[in-house]
């Protein structure tokens, strides 16, 4: 969602937000209860085909993967060390990593094949039936801004580290986290004046 | 609509930040196509600009558009007034080019359909079409202006004010947002640092320590203002 959205016309990328995040949902639990190496084995194929269907070549998925490889390796030797080196133990690990790789991946491809506009609508949707008590486009917006507010304050602790390294100073976390907060408190309240200017303050 | 209602009307408006004086005694009826505001750093401009949309409220006196009272309708002066602001990254809420344009739409009783419809021509005409999918926090300086005028001009304003809209970015790129600024048919006041921009307007307005000292055609008020600053 976070500028991870890849633009596509495949099936995935039609289907309505709110069934893919149903499915999303049913299939965490299901990933979750899986216990049989070869299920699991099953589930790990047909997460790659529905990655072909989407269009997604591995490139573009690594990134998102990636990072739970790292935490594999070294997870799944600690698992193994706890449970002993025994053949369950190393059934455990695998189950574990396996289970993780799948939900991790499912997610990443719910990602990558909806807008978050499409997320908003979903969640429009889903709050409908309590619209009395709760304001779905005012959620809607409070989650866009959240969205938004994620390469926000990487750009500006991006630029507060620069501005740092081209003094030479160093300084304490403290040093870096002052800047980052008064900036972002800036930032906050220009987003409020821009959202007010384009009619959306209310 | 009578006709002394059209147009922006300030009348008698001093505001202050903190009991400090920033604008004092302005009174102005702007309604040429094309008007130039510039000054000094610090002498009052954003304040005035952002007073035309509300989003500063005069300590005294009235600033109306249209005949809204600014101060009391700002919501129905808002959909009058679109603003640029000088830091594009302060306007970009979604993620993407196209949904970016598209949030502008929002509430206005559209369907799915006209939404889309209006923001796709908005995006043709600000040549973003090639850019509808990117993610917006990516896109260079020239480019991110260039979205915050799609997204603004998508919603149909009468008016555009645009506070330094260009101060951040290359020759080149303040030349692409100039002429675009230019070429709109609706009313245009810009807050410039950039006298070359000027060429053609109807109207500058000198702005120095919180008064109007200038107001008049581009040459007469710019010589006024390059008098000033020697
Ligand atoms: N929100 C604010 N709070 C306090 N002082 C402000 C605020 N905004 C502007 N000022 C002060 O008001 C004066 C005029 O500011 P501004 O209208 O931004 O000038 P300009 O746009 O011409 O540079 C400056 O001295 C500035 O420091
Ligand atoms: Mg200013």
């Amino acid at each position: 969602m976070i500028g991870l959205y890849r633009p596509g016309t495949s099936l995935l990328h039609r289907a309505p937000a709110l069934l893919k995040l149903g499915l999303l949902a049913v299939a965490m639990v299901v990933v979750g209860l899986v216990a049989d190496p070869l299920v699991l084995a099953g589930e790990l194929v047909v997460v790659v085909a529905l990655y072909a269907v989407a269009g997604i070549p591995p490139p573009a998925a690594w990134p998102q993967i990636g990072p739970i490889l790292w935490i594999l390796v070294f997870a799944v030797p600690v698992q193994v060390l706890v449970a002993g080196g025994s053949v369950e133990g190393w059934t455990t690990a695998g189950l574990m990593a396996g289970r993780l790789l799948v939900a991790v991946a499912l997610a990443a491809l719910f990602t990558l094949t909806t807008t978050v506009t499409a997320v908003l609508e979903a969640f429009q949707l889903l709050l409908r039936p309590f619209r009395r008590w709760v304001d779905a486009d005012r959620v809607g917006l409070l989650v866009a801004l959240a969205i938004r507010c994620i390469p926000l304050v990487a750009e500006i602790v991006h630029e507060v580290l620069d501005a740092r390294r081209a003094r030479g100073a160093q300084g304490s976390l403290v040093a870096l986290a002052v800047p980052v907060v008064v900036r972002s408190l800036y930032a906050a309240d220009a987003i409020g004046e821009a959202l007010a200017a384009r009619g959306l303050d209310d | 609509m009578s006709v002394s209602a059209a147009g922006i009307r300030f009348e008698a408006v001093s505001h202050g930040f903190d009991d400090q004086p920033v604008l004092r005694g302005i009174d102005l009826h702007l309604t040429e196509r094309r008007i130039g505001i510039v000054g000094a750093n610090g002498s009052g401009k954003s304040t005035l600009a952002r007073m035309i949309n509300g989003l500063v409220t005069p300590t005294s006196g009235t600033v109306t558009v249209n005949g809204l009272d600014v101060r009391r309708q700002a919501k129905l002066v808002r959909r009058e007034v679109g603003f640029i602001f000088t830091n594009p990254d302060n306007q970009i809420v979604m993620p993407t080019v196209q949904e970016d344009v598209a949030f502008t739409l929002r509430r206005r009783g559209l369907t799915p359909d006209e939404i889309e419809a209006r923001t796709i021509e908005a995006l043709e005409r600000f040549g973003l079409t090639a850019l509808a999918d990117r993610p917006a926090h990516r896109l260079s300086g020239g480019q991110k202006q260039l979205l915050a005028l799609a997204a603004v001009l998508v919603a149909g304003p009468s008016i555009v004010v645009a506070d330094e809209p260009t101060t951040l970015l290359d020759a080149r790129n303040t030349r692409l947002i100039t002429g675009l600024l230019v070429s709109l048919t609706q009313q245009v006041i810009v807050v410039t640092h950039d006298l070359e921009v000027l060429d053609g307007f109807d109207r500058v307005i000198v702005i120095d320590e919180g008064r109007v000292v200038a107001d008049d055609a581009p040459s007469v008020a710019l010589s006024a203002y390059l008098a000033l600053l020697s």
